[in-house]
């Protein structure tokens, strides 16, 4: 890390790119797919998918670090089992964290804490990125991949929370009145709670992102 | 044998592991675009799931489980590894993967050039591991039930993958608004297709 702080400054426009372009051209879900296992299971409610990003961005962060740290050590055969190593000891350790400090979410998100060692955006990062960069831009790399998976995971969470429970983080966002069964219009959307419309929704994010950014088109 | 029989049918159909849990989300869009390698890749994962979960049961419950390591001396029984569980899983898979890469190789080139790079993805598949954590969490008490639900669930995903692939197969003959093409349609078909899978919600025998 010596090195490349003296080349250039620790928030370069470079270094920057790498934040930001996850988040929208070079997004791990949308454009890369992914990393879409656990994207939709988690996100009937906004504060699981919250957790989620957050335990993500770290794993993937750090994960990153610590493999392109060791990237000269690794022997290309066996790299994919040292991989798993590291994200696995990482994973365990927010599973732990997540039980003792919120154990609430941790029982919502059951089984898919586990199943963030299996998510491809660790391991495609480690491979695409942290094993040919030094240790800080796949720090970051890792930082801006994961945020731009939170990014999507947030964005579906807070419609399906929204239409399908009328509430937002647990609060009620649309007045009680409103509903039919104290004399209103409204009534929730039942739909929006079941694991298929996560994919719909997911769907027509993309369907949106690629008619705004032509580039990304496919035939 | 009823309750084997339960399990089976709830595995493919009622909590299938694409359209109710969206696990191994990654390859079966990848590889989905034609039906005959989804079917290479799809019989992979039949067989290692069908390995792998009665193998981590085994682990689970003579190493992992809280008081398992009694059977070697009655002063561990009040050990608890399960914090392990992750790692041993993910190390079981990683070997079978492997043992599965070298049989494909040796017996079928033609169809361990077709599954290319996917092969050794199936280490990373969370259908894999997710089936593991599932027999961990749901407490399955016999070694049969666990195999059971490990090839049930792969053959859930086999249905689901080959399903896909013959929608998209036909879809390249379809007038989609462009920018829904490929990777959008894709899962919105894979949502309407979750919806109706739901409908064997409930179904019990």
């Amino acid at each position: 890390m010596g090195k490349s702080s003296e080349k250039e400054p620790l928030f370069s426009a470079k270094n920057l790119k790498l934040i930001t372009e996850p988040l929208d051209s070079k997004n791990p879900i949308t454009v890369l797919v992914l990393g879409i296992c656990s994207a939709l299971a988690v996100t009937a409610k906004l504060k699981p998918a919250i957790v989620m990003a957050i335990s993500v961005t770290v794993v993937t962060a750090f994960s990153n670090l610590i493999i392109s740290m060791m990237r000269k050590s690794i022997p290309t055969r066996i790299r994919i089992i040292v991989q798993l190593v590291v994200i696995a000891t990482l994973v365990i350790l927010v599973d732990l964290i997540l039980k003792a400090y919120v154990p609430d979410v941790s029982k919502q998100l059951s089984v898919f804490v586990g199943l963030i060692i299996t998510n491809c955006i660790i391991m495609g990062r480690l491979e695409a990125f942290a094993l040919g960069n030094r240790p800080w831009p796949s720090f970051l790399d890792g930082i801006g991949n994961g945020l731009g998976y939170g990014l999507i995971l947030i964005i579906v969470a807070f419609f399906r929370e929204l239409l399908g429970s009328g509430t937002l983080l647990g609060y009620q966002v649309i007045p009680a009145d409103f509903f039919v069964k104290n004399g209103g219009f409204y009534e929730n959307n039942g739909l929006m709670i079941l694991p298929p419309m996560a994919l719909i929704t997911l769907g027509i994010i993309i369907w949106i992102q690629r008619s705004r950014n032509k580039k990304l088109l496919e035939e | 044998m009823e309750n084997l029989i339960n399990i089976f049918i709830r595995s493919i159909f009622v909590d299938n592991m694409v359209f109710a849990y969206f696990l191994g989300m990654c390859s079966y869009l990848a590889v989905s675009k034609t039906v005959k390698t989804s079917t290479g890749l799809g019989i992979a994962v039949i067989f290692v799931m069908g390995i792998t979960v009665p193998v981590n049961f085994l682990l689970n419950k003579y190493v992992l489980l809280p008081g398992a390591l009694s059977w070697l001396d009655p002063s561990f029984a009040t050990l608890d590894l399960s914090f392990l569980s992750f790692i041993m899983f993910i190390a079981v898979i990683a070997s079978m993967v492997q043992l599965v890469e070298m049989i494909v190789e040796k017996y079928s080139p033609s169809l361990y050039s077709s599954l290319g790079i996917f092969l050794p993805l199936i280490a990373v598949n969370c259908a894999i591991l997710g089936g593991s954590l599932f027999m961990q969490e749901r407490e399955y008490s016999t070694l049969g039930e666990a195999t059971t639900f490990g090839l049930g669930s792969g053959i859930g995903w086999f249905l689901a993958i080959i399903s896909i692939a013959a929608i998209r197969e036909k879809l390249k003959y379809s007038d989609i608004p462009r920018p829904l093409r490929g990777l959008g349609i894709a899962f919105i078909l894979t949502g309407l297709m979750g919806i109706a899978f739901m409908t064997f919600m409930g179904i019990k025998l």
